[in-house]
């Protein structure tokens, strides 16, 4: 109970002090995981609202593997990349083994499954009350896949959050294809996992605090923001 | 249009982090190296002690993977390191044999100490021969906590058993429990179970959830940790940064990075030594 008590303490302790090592290692977590999640709505809502509108053949194999993918371990996806883009991988060339971009191309492919699944389930309701109009209107698939993302745009930002929250809490995949190198691809969660292993159990758990809080607060910004929108 | 202010929204978002990601990317140095070394040389605290001392001197950024030795020799050997800091002599070896690396030199060095619960059911306590040490763990079938992911650590472990003349294949010896994990996550579990455990000094000196462990056994000459640097071999790998590297070696054995490396301390304790420097 003591250990606990303490990262509370902890955990106010970084805030209200404003450590600049904490700072950076947040911004880089909000960086990394929230532009792959982004990249990956990009392509992933799209392309669920496309999976919702379209029947074709190769509809039933893509839906169940995308469904299986969502239980892919994120060491997994970690180990791939790292293969991917090590210098004697295919990307080699690229040089991005422990950077940043590394660990956003682990999330986009971390994020993707969950966006475009749940994408799929959000606009499959409006296609069902849309299916018709757009049928009798002869409106394009293009304009049809448009409409649908825009009248599921409240359960979109839901699915947005899912893949943000995903990102940001996970830790296989990053730290092995950034390296947890410090001051450059250090995030919070690879910093609680050495914490943890330096058994500063107390400072690990308060940094696990201060994560909490952030994505606390990126989830209401989300919220009022999906409530503005619906207010148009 | 409701589309379009979502979309332009998502857009505008997108834009603002690759923005804010610009800074950090400008910010680091033109010149870097990265060194894939292993977990007790970052967790002590030796490299962001030394990196900052090494960039005035250098101007050169040195970006830590901090792994066990045998992935960091995994890491050298697909040619995604400049430089490796490891502490498993048959392994530095072989690589510099197999044409990975070149220019082995030894760096410093500490030692590994045999950690176990203040009860001390097996009675290692001031056991001077660490082999002896680990046959009264065997005979007292008291558990034990081992690496059991290819470090260096784990290596000298698996040596250290096999000249004791312990069996300790996993169907002869249930009292001995792999980990699969770090120096660190493998004393929290020791120190959760009350179990032995052999650990470096340095991750030691600096690991803070003891609970009932403290050191018992050390002192034999078999338990000393050698660090030695390789650079990893441009002919094999043309990218890596040989100049850089090399200027990281010739650093580390000059007569400012040996001071830097002396003078480094763990709570007023000195956890690396230089190998010139008398055996303490």
């Amino acid at each position: 109970m003591d250990d606990i008590a303490q990262a509370f303490h902890f955990a106010l302790k970084l805030i209200l002090e404003g450590d600049r090592e904490l700072f950076e290692t947040v911004k880089l977590s909000i960086i990394v995981s929230l532009s792959a999640s982004i990249i990956a709505f990009l392509i992933g809502a799209p392309a669920g609202a496309v999976l919702a509108t379209q029947t074709f053949r190769a509809r039933p194999a893509m839906l169940v593997s995308l469904n299986a993918l969502l239980g892919l371990p994120s060491v997994v996806i970690g180990l791939f990349v790292y293969l991917l883009l090590s210098r004697s991988g295919p990307l080699g060339f690229l040089g991005f083994l422990f950077t940043p971009q590394a660990m956003i191309l682990a999330q986009i492919i971390l994020t993707l499954p969950i966006i475009a699944v749940m994408s799929y389930r959000a606009t499959e309701t409006y296609w069902a009350d849309y299916r018709d109009t757009f049928v009798i209107f002869g409106a394009s698939r293009l304009r049809a896949v448009a409409t649908l993302i825009s009248a599921a745009r409240g359960a979109l930002v839901t699915v947005f959050l899912a893949a943000f929250g995903r990102a940001i809490a996970e830790v296989g995949a990053i730290m092995m294809v950034g390296g947890n190198i410090r001051g450059f691809t250090r995030t919070m969660t690879t910093t609680i996992a050495l914490q943890t292993s330096r058994g500063e159990l107390a400072l690990a758990l308060g940094l696990g605090l201060v994560l909490m809080g952030l994505t606390l607060a990126i989830s209401a910004a989300a919220f009022f923001l999906n409530r503005r929108m619906s207010d148009y | 249009m409701l589309r379009r202010s979502f979309v332009s929204r998502a857009l505008v978002l997108g834009f603002i982090c690759a923005a804010a990601h610009v800074p950090s990317r400008a910010r680091a140095a033109d010149s870097f190296i990265t060194v894939a070394s292993t977990t007790s040389t970052e967790q002590s605290g030796l490299f962001s002690y030394l990196l900052p001392l090494f960039r005035t001197a250098s101007g050169i950024d040195v970006r830590v993977v901090a792994v066990g030795t045998g992935q960091a020799l995994a890491i050298g050997a697909r040619g995604d390191a400049d430089a490796l800091l490891v502490h498993d002599r048959q392994g530095e070896d072989k690589f510099v044999a197999e044409g990975h690396g070149i220019d082995r030199c030894d760096v410093m060095y500490n030692d590994f100490v045999l950690i176990g619960p203040k009860s001390d059911p097996a009675g290692i306590r001031g056991e001077k021969d660490a082999k002896e040490a680990l046959r009264k763990i065997a005979a007292a079938k008291a558990p034990f906590a081992s690496r059991g992911d290819d470090s260096g650590t784990h290596r000298l472990e698996m040596r250290l058993w096999k000249a004791a003349g312990v069996d300790v294949a996993p169907a002869a010896a249930i009292w001995r429990r792999e980990t699969g994990s770090g120096m660190g996550p493998t004393l929290n579990l020791a120190a959760g179970v009350d179990a032995y455990v052999l650990a470096d000094r340095a991750t030691w000196a600096n690991f803070k959830n003891r609970q009932n462990l403290e050191i018992l056994s050390d002192g034999d000459p078999g338990l000393l940790n050698r660090y030695g640097g390789i650079l990893v071999n441009p002919a094999t790998h043309p990218h890596v940064k040989a100049a850089e590297a090399r200027r990281w070696h010739e650093w580390l054995t000059s007569e400012e990075g040996r001071k830097a490396i002396a003078g480094f301390r763990v709570n007023g304790e000195q956890v690396f030594f230089l190998e010139t420097a008398p055996a303490h």
